[in-house]
């Protein structure tokens, strides 16, 4: 199982913010156990999701040569249910970001209505943890998430070319 | 218009309970952020960012909270400040009250200087500026 909780980005401003959508299919083994016959979408994972789209966010901001850890979640709030056949929609924005530290304020669409509010505070590890061994390469951002990106890059082109 | 030490501690507070989600009524002058608060080494940070916003103010790395003197065997050796040390860190921290912890200055006592009235000094002098 690969730990990608975005499907594409659609919205992407460096520094700023960013939007990402997600599908739910019933393809994803772990709604058949949350719950057996009655599927619904984790909220902790919802976070993992909002959590991908406001670190590519806090890592392209920095060209990806901070390892952006999820620090703290500040808060988390959720109203309604999320189910197979829905679209998710994570919009995040940076609120604050220095050399050691970025915190984000997001808010979670399902089909278009919101559903959710999350906030964020990252840590640029190596600026914060020093004298300790890391490997030098990012394992943060490896070329799989980093892919992700290159998803907006194409819908944009694609967009681009129709108008 | 300047904002009067009661404002800046009303403030301080609010900041306090978002970021470690604690009730207003422990938010106490002489409470530590870490001992009576519970705030552990990344709200730290949190807290920066929030005072930042809260008081229109730039926080540069190290000056509330001094954390670079500690890797320096000049200032800390086996655990204590030593005399220069304590010298350091007090001419670095002039809005925490040195009284218990000069008699002694152990390194893992210091998260007992981050007091809440630590905090408000240190903006009341940030504002006056």
């Amino acid at each position: 199982m690969r730990w990608l909780w975005i499907d594409k980005f659609v919205e992407f401003e460096s520094g700023k913010r960013a939007a990402a959508i997600k599908n739910l299919t019933l393809a994803e083994d772990h709604l058949h156990d949350h719950f057996p016959g009655f599927p619904v979408m984790p909220a902790s994972l919802m976070i993992e999701g909002m959590a991908q789209t406001a670190g590519i966010l806090v890592g392209e901001a920095r060209d990806f040569k901070e390892k952006v850890i999820l620090a703290k979640v500040k808060k988390a709030q959720f109203e309604g249910m999320a189910r197979p056949g829905q679209q998710l929609r994570y919009e995040a924005k940076i609120e604050s970001i220095s050399d050691e530290a970025a915190m984000t304020s997001g808010t979670i669409y399902c089909d278009g209505k919101q559903m959710g509010k999350v906030e964020l505070m990252f840590s640029h590890i190596d600026q914060n943890i020093s004298g300790l061994n890391f490997p030098k390469e990012n394992f943060v951002f490896t070329e799989e998430f980093k892919s992700l990106l290159s998803t907006y890059q194409l819908c944009g082109s694609k967009k681009g070319n129709n108008s | 218009m300047a904002m009067d030490r009661s404002e800046i501690l009303e403030n301080v507070r609010e900041t306090l309970v978002d970021a470690l989600a604690v009730e207003p009524d422990e938010v106490t002058e002489d409470a530590t952020l870490t001992g009576d608060l519970g705030a552990e080494s990344i709200d730290f940070l949190d807290i920066v960012f929030r005072l930042e916003k809260c008081f229109n103010i730039k926080i540069p790395r190290g000056e509330l909270f001094p954390d670079e003197l500690l890797n320096d065997p000049q200032y800390v050796s086996n655990g204590q400040f030593t005399e220069v040390g304590l010298q350091k860190i007090k001419e670095a921290m002039p809005h925490a009250d040195f009284g218990a912890f000069e008699q002694d200055p152990d390194v893992n006592k210091m998260p007992d200087l981050f007091t809440v009235k630590t905090l408000v000094n240190y903006i009341e002098a940030k504002l006056a500026a």
